[in-house]
């Protein structure tokens, strides 16, 4: 029997920034449906990882394979064609549109015209917006555009979404509600999930990949990996041998 | 021989104009990230000065040197402070209203003074090359040219004055936590970056035809040239003026000087394409 | 009804007043007005090329001029060399649109900065005029039509009925020819901008990045929208052209970049109707200060924009918009009040 090929596949994937190297060597596997999250201190190297993820970087080196297809240097707009939603760490939503424009977007190119009020519906009801639909999005909360975001990209029905701290900056209901969202996404969708928030680790998180220094640290299961004293002296600044 | 000595007197007093026409834009936009779309009037504001006040008595050194740079340099802060500064930051709105600003300017001086004016004689005299007939006043604005940007050069690197220019220009929050005061300094980046253009405009009163829209030929020639030398203001505009003078003198002498000032444009276009920094963005790094 | 049934029956109404204003201008006015209208009508449609390619697409090029001239130099060449003005037509939309294609393609798949954009456009017109304007000895023909240079090309054939080339139109008719291509292509953008293609160009000028997370290519979409604002500023030069049945290298100038720039701001970016009211009431002033000696035109036209820029920055459509909804929502709860106090005496009753 052969092993699937994976969704997503990096291999020695590195990134420098004249002297100083971002990324080094990582290797990184996500299966189909599989929810990952990726953790690590500030500058260890998850938003530039990220970011080589969603074409935003090219790479120095090594590869990432979308379904065995590779992809690293492919630009944003062709690796969304692909099948890949992702929502920023900044938001990056259409303040001067409503909710609905907004979401109607994401849902149009993968949807046909008819189909496409349906699907905006369905999303609006899933991010708990619908009766914001017509308000502009610059108006709306933090966390409130943070859902907008996510929604934005469901909605285009990506096979795989990446998330940059989608709980940045929310209240804690807000939290739980984001919480939901993710393991309702991921009842049929891999998900990869950057985050600082370990409460909001804890509520979704199986598998944890921790970055330091540009390396992966550890790749476990959620519990092994908040147990590890490594981690936590990783966090708290001290020297960790990878 | 000769041809070769005239043809390089050509090239130096082009990229000379280029470099005396570019330099206080290249400051205001460099420093500034500020597109001055009045540069041209500026430009023309010095050249009118030096001509009206060379036509009522005064010296035309004088007139040149220290007239129109003053008067230039006067007018920018009014300018400064009545309209410039209301909209830092919003870069597509300092376009438009300097582009109002140099309709007006030019309505104005073409109010006042219609539309042509008495000139003045170019100074100096000529010499001979062999066969060929040149202008010392060409050898001076070259000579102009050179000592500009030896003299910006020389503020920005050791006077206390260029270090708060160039510490605010790189980081304003951090000037002021120091006690700098940021709208100061861009007040009197504006104005010097003026200044220079109103001295520009004073020595080419003699060379071009002094009329009040004659900003419009030089405002493309000094922002390409500024674009394509890229944000480090002495290395870059040094480096474009000559690419590009050089470019547009051999092309002119070729063919014509109108299509070689389109040559100059074409280039200058491929090579932003080519280089979008700008040359210092590619070659010079961290120069000034 | 409802705001948006309301909204669309008001857009309806307004079509047909306009259609019904074209038809009837020729009786109501002098022919002497009635050929100013129909250089202001050619004129709103440059203006509408801008609008729609920075007021929704969010490029600001200071030289749409450039396809303005092409596509009346375009169609000299061509009416002078085929006899019939329909290819000539034909000509004077393909060929700025063919060169917004190449142009558009050099910058926005460049990687050219938007502040950047301006200047390069800027240059080219300034290019095209420096070339145009030194075609002026007898050896620069395309075909039979000199280029003239700076003595530009006169006598150019007015447009002929279609497949007649000896019935030329005459001043009424085209001024139906204008008038009504003021309103098609107005129609035309307002249906783009509700298709996908310009939904997308919004999104594109709100936020490119998430626009391109989303899969849409902003390069691509930025060049289609480019070259239909060159098709329409060359389709508006080709009606100036016929117009004055005169093109001469001004028509590359600054000063006339500058007024297309002058007439969407004054008349509203973001809006369609705005960049046509904005054109029409500046051109209308120009003419006005024509007349007399006091003031200069160029000085007006810089305070205006100063003034605009400064304190009127979205111009004066959605101003009166603005306005509008305001007195509307004022209007909204002084009858909500009403309501509340007339509900609040019958429980008292």
């Amino acid at each position: 029997m052969t092993t699937p090929v994976p969704l997503l596949e990096t291999q020695a994937l590195t990134m420098r920034f004249g002297g100083v190297t971002a990324v080094s060597e990582v290797d990184f596997t996500l299966r189909e449906a599989e929810l990952r999250c990726l953790i690590g201190p500030n500058g260890a190297g998850k938003s530039t990882f990220f970011k080589m993820l969603t074409g935003q970087l090219a790479p120095s080196a090594g590869t990432i394979m979308f379904r065995g297809r590779p992809v690293a240097g492919a630009s944003p707009h062709e690796i969304a064609r692909l099948g890949v939603g992702i929502k920023t760490q900044v938001p990056n939503v259409f303040n001067g549109l409503s909710v609905r424009e907004n979401i109607w977007l994401g849902a149009r190119r993968t949807h046909t015209p008819l189909r496409t009020a349906a699907v905006v519906d369905e999303v609006l009801e899933k991010i708990r917006l619908a009766a914001q639909a017509r308000t502009l999005v610059g108006q709306l909360s933090h966390g409130q555009r943070q859902w907008v975001e996510i929604g934005t990209v469901i909605a285009a029905d990506p096979e795989l979404i990446l998330l940059d701290e989608p709980a940045a900056g929310m209240t804690h209901d807000e939290v739980l509600r984001t919480a939901e969202l993710i393991r309702e996404i991921n009842q049929s969708r891999a998900l990869v999930v950057v985050e600082h928030d370990m409460q909001f680790i804890r509520m979704i998180a199986r598998t944890v990949t921790v970055f330091h220094q540009g390396r992966v640290l550890m790749e476990d299961a959620v519990d092994a990996v908040l147990r590890d004293p490594r981690v936590r002296d990783v966090y708290l600044g001290k020297k960790v041998a990878a | 021989m000769e041809l070769a000595a005239i043809l390089t007197l050509d090239v130096l007093n082009g990229v000379a104009s280029l470099i005396l026409l570019c330099t206080g834009l290249a400051i205001i936009f460099g420093m500034m990230r500020i597109i001055n779309l009045a540069h041209g009037e500026f430009l023309m504001l010095g050249a009118y000065a030096t001509v009206v006040s060379a036509n009522a008595g005064v010296n035309i050194w004088v007139a040149m040197l220290v007239v129109a740079p003053l008067f230039v340099g006067a007018v920018s802060l009014v300018v400064e402070r009545c309209l410039i500064r209301f909209l830092y930051g919003r870069l597509v709105d300092t376009m438009l209203a300097t582009w109002g600003l140099s309709l007006f300017i030019v309505g104005l001086v073409t109010t006042i003074y219609g539309n042509t004016i008495q000139g003045v004689p170019t100074p100096l005299g000529g010499f001979s090359i062999g066969a060929y007939r040149s202008s010392l006043y060409t050898l001076f604005l070259v000579a102009m040219a050179a000592l500009l940007l030896a003299a910006v050069w020389a503020v920005l690197r050791y006077t206390r004055l260029g270090l708060i220019a160039r510490a605010t220009m790189q980081n304003p929050n951090m000037a002021a936590a120091l006690g700098v005061s940021p709208n100061r300094v861009y007040m009197a980046t504006f104005a010097v970056g003026a200044a220079i253009t109103g001295l520009a405009g004073g020595l080419l009163a003699p060379v071009s035809g002094v009329v009040p829209t004659m900003g419009a030929a030089y405002v493309a020639k000094a922002f390409i040239t500024v674009v394509g030398g890229g944000s480090a203001i002495l290395a870059g505009t040094a480096s474009a003026a000559g690419l590009f003078g050089f470019i547009n003198q051999m092309a002119a002498y070729l063919t014509t000087p109108v299509f070689g000032e389109v040559t100059l444009f074409v280039s200058a276009i491929i090579l932003i394409r080519v280089l979008p920094q700008g040359i210092s963005g590619r070659f010079f790094g961290r120069s000034l | 009804m409802t705001g948006s049934h309301l909204a669309k029956l008001a857009q309806a109404a307004a079509l047909a007043a306009a259609i019904a204003a074209v038809a009837v201008m020729p009786q109501e006015v002098e022919i002497f007005d009635l050929m100013q209208y129909t250089l202001f009508a050619a004129m709103a449609i440059l203006a509408l090329s801008l609008g729609f390619i920075w007021g929704f697409g969010g490029i600001l090029s200071f030289g749409q001029t450039a396809f303005f001239g092409l596509g009346a130099y375009a169609y000299a060449v061509a009416a002078i060399n085929f006899g019939d003005s329909t290819g000539a037509v034909a000509l004077a939309v393909l060929v700025p649109a063919g060169f917004a294609l190449v142009l558009g393609y050099f910058m926005f798949y460049g990687r050219i900065s938007d502040v950047y954009l301006g200047v390069i456009t800027l240059t080219v017109t300034l290019i095209l005029f420096n070339l145009v304007n030194s075609t002026a000895g007898d050896e620069y023909r395309i075909g039979a039509a000199a280029l003239g240079g700076f003595n530009g090309m006169p006598s150019i054939p007015g447009l002929n009925a279609p497949g007649n080339p000896d019935y030329v139109l005459d001043p009424e008719e085209l001024w139906f020819v204008t008038g009504g291509a003021l309103i098609l292509v107005y129609v035309l953008l307002r249906l783009l901008l509700a298709s996908r293609f310009g939904r997308v160009a919004v999104a594109i000028r709100e936020n490119e990045t998430r626009a391109a997370l989303l899969g849409y290519d902003p390069r691509l979409t930025k060049l289609a929208v480019f070259v239909v604002g060159g098709g329409i500023a060359g389709l508006a030069g080709c009606l100036y052209a016929n117009w004055g049945a005169f093109v001469s290298p001004t028509i590359f100038s600054l000063a006339l970049s500058a007024e297309i720039i002058i007439w969407v701001t004054v008349g509203g970016l973001g809006t369609l109707i705005g960049p046509v009211i904005g054109c029409v009431l500046i051109q209308y002033l120009v003419a006005q200060i024509g007349t007399q000696q006091a003031f200069n035109s160029n000085l007006v036209l810089g305070v205006i924009l100063i003034a605009f820029v400064l304190l009127l920055r979205k111009g004066l459509v959605p101003t009166a918009q603005d306005l509008g909804g305001r007195l509307i929502a004022l209007l909204r709860r002084r009858a909500g009040r009403t309501a509340e106090s007339l509900g609040a005496l019958k429980e008292a009753e």
